[in-house]
């Protein structure tokens, strides 16, 4: 059995109904609000032909490029946490009778996606969120379902923009490990390589009788891979980054940051990894039934560290100094592996341009 | 979903209140569905939910050999505190956990024991009191300095006094405010520390109170002697989940619910001395 396939476009077609036809709902990019987004797809015409995005800090732009095939854009605002560990999720419903209530734990089945698209940078971000809701002391079930449930159709990169910097995380442009299926565009974005990563994506692709690739189309997938890394200019020295962090609790450069710093809490919302979450109940207005719901949280929020008397971290400073230290050096010691894979949405989405990058250089200094 | 969610809290009954001060209570609480109640060990916390209202962290305070009940202190400060609070015998309230690290009993075995509590801080460490006096000869000395705001404020008042009158113990209390009635002590609880002579290096310290007080007393017994590491404080935090999930309870690279909330002092010394970790 061959690893390695060639697709024309019509057999992504095929890929999608096939998912599809077993069940899973297939998720994928799609043009909205002038940003390239994750949502429902049903076919190759969901996706974003014929557009590229412009990114700088605190700057997007999805513009016409007649050039571009489906996946030649770069990834926008959304990441696949918003599928796997859902912005808000019933925790359980309570009943209550006489002073004492009853708990009813969900029995809704979790949702079967197969996500379409999943860079290698996301990739990356979802084994960090394995890591943390998975593979340490509790297991989340809400997550467990759901990514038990997955199936992952990665796309490599033939693009990089201005923000990305997966090349010196060591997380990208090529997708390595974490896929069924992976996918790099040839031949001007509308052919492509397939490669089977799992017995399910083998399954799939000895499905749909895709031909086995040829050798030249393998050698032009990895140069054009190769050329998106080469063109990365932001990049974050990780030798000694986590240390040098921990020691900079008390740098003027926070002071800095902090100034530009509008604590809105994009950069959590943005990020691949963040998995930060509040709770919140609800009950009818008799009060006879009650629910508990999860929803996404942002350590930029003062009540984020609020304990009885008031918040812990009521400066913006202390707040941006949690989040980049946490994510560059703490995450290291929680659970051995930074918390950016260098996907540059907190530098793009930001809407001072605080860039990610910078501060972390700066710091060192 | 499955049984084993960590998030689902189990139902528990009210069996007594009792009323410790003008805004302190001691709820004891026992599983409805009548199963064995959650283990636990001294200075571990759980989850206490209370209906449409909402959840807090609240550690238990009763004895370990109580195998029916789980004791929980609760001084009324906020909206679920008001609530738990307010709970009458027959109410029912959520049970999530226990977790967290306990403080080091076991460690303490052969050792004087100082164990300084500031207000409410004394309610995780009184499981630590029970535990030692029950095996009295298998520890050292046992030295209890308990601070107040006022007489008023002060805890399990008779206990306090049966505590004091255990072999080889002392209790010493403080308040912050006496009053013209009161004859004790007054003055921060690190003011104490006068009063006894240590071994250090035979001591643990247990602590547990304000910050603040935290870092003091802290001082005050690296001063005396104790080393760093025989030194455990029990931190606060915010706390969603009580399992690591939520990230409200990190403080530098720990999280309190998982690798506290008590930690040695050694291993969190320089942040208990910065501002808005």
């Amino acid at each position: 059995m061959p690893r390695f396939f060639r697709l024309d476009e019509p057999a992504l077609d095929g890929l999608i109904e096939a998912l599809r036809q077993q069940g899973y709902t297939a998720v994928g990019p799609r043009v909205r609000d002038g940003a390239v987004i994750y949502d429902e797809i049903s076919s190759v015409a969901d996706l974003p032909q014929g557009w590229a995005s412009e990114q700088e800090a605190g700057k997007y732009r999805l513009n016409r490029d007649p050039s571009a095939g489906p996946f030649d854009y770069v990834i926008g605002p959304s990441s696949w946490k918003q599928w796997l560990h859902p912005p808000e999720a019933r925790l359980f419903a309570a009943e209550r009778e006489n002073g004492a209530f009853r708990i009813l734990p969900n029995t809704t089945s979790a949702p079967r996606y197969a996500l379409v698209g999943v860079r290698a940078c996301e990739l990356a971000a979802i084994a960090i969120q394995d890591r943390v809701l998975l593979g340490d002391r509790y297991t989340d079930p809400i997550y467990q379902a759901r990514r038990k449930a997955l199936f992952v159709v990665a796309v490599n990169c033939t693009r990089s923009a201005a923000t990305c910097f997966c090349a010196s995380m060591q997380t990208g442009p090529r997708a390595v490990e974490g896929f069924d299926l992976a996918l790099t565009p040839v031949g001007n974005g509308r052919q492509y390589l397939g490669e089977t990563g799992t017995d399910a994506g083998a399954a799939v692709a000895g499905e749909l009788g895709w031909p086995e690739a040829p050798p030249e189309m393998m050698s032009e997938a990895a140069e054009t891979v190769r050329a998106a890394a080469r063109a990365q200019t932001r990049n974050v020295a990780l030798e000694g980054l986590a240390e040098a962090l921990t020691a900079a609790a008390e740098h003027p450069r926070w002071e800095t940051v902090a100034k530009r710093c509008m604590a809105c809490g994009n950069c959590t919302l943005a990020c691949p990894t963040c998995f930060c979450t509040t709770v919140e109940d609800t009950s009818t207005v008799d009060g006879a039934r009650a629910e508990r719901w999860r929803k996404w949280d942002s350590c930029f929020t003062q009540s984020f560290s609020y304990i009885h008397g008031g918040s812990v971290r009521t400066s913006v400073k202390s707040r941006y100094r949690q989040w980049l230290t946490h994510k560059l050096a703490y995450w290291q010691q929680q659970f051995g592996t930074p918390g950016c894979v260098g996907c540059g949405r907190c530098i793009t989405w930001c809407p001072a341009g605080i860039d990610l990058t910078e501060e972390a250089r700066a710091l060192r200094a | 979903m499955s049984p084993d969610d960590p998030m689902l809290p189990v139902a528990y009954r009210v069996e007594k209140v009792t009323k410790e001060t003008r805004d302190t209570f001691t709820l004891v609480t026992r599983r409805v569905d009548r199963a064995p109640r959650h283990a636990f060990e001294p200075g571990q916390f759980s989850m206490l939910y209370v209906c449409a209202v909402g959840e807090l962290p609240i550690s238990i305070s009763g004895d370990t050999a109580d195998k029916q009940n789980l004791t929980y202190t609760v001084r009324s400060v906020g909206q679920v505190t008001n609530q738990l609070v307010s709970l009458g015998v027959g109410d029912t309230l959520g049970v999530r956990g226990p977790f967290g690290v306990p403080w080091p009993v076991e460690e303490a075995r052969g050792k004087d024991v100082v164990v300084v509590a500031g207000g409410i801080g004394l309610a995780p460490l009184r499981p630590v009191l029970y535990h030692i006096l029950r095996r009295r000869e298998e520890y050292g000395r046992l030295v209890l300095l308990y601070g107040a705001r006022s007489p008023q404020d002060q805890l399990f008042r008779k206990e306090l006094t049966q505590w004091s009158q255990a072999p080889e113990s002392r209790v010493l209390t403080t308040v912050d405010y006496g009053g013209v009635n009161w004859h004790g002590h007054v003055g921060v609880v690190t003011t104490m520390f006068r009063y006894v002579r240590l071994r250090p290096e035979r001591t643990i310290a247990m602590v547990c109170g304000p910050e603040i007080m935290m870092r003091f007393v802290a001082r005050e017994l690296e001063t005396r002697g104790v080393e760093r590491s025989q030194i455990r404080v029990s931190m606060e935090r915010n706390m969603k989940c009580g399992c690591g999930f939520c990230g409200h309870c990190q403080y530098g690279p720990d999280f309190i619910c998982k690798d506290g909330p008590v930690f040695s002092y050694d291993r969190i010394q320089s942040r208990m001395e910065a501002y808005e970790i």
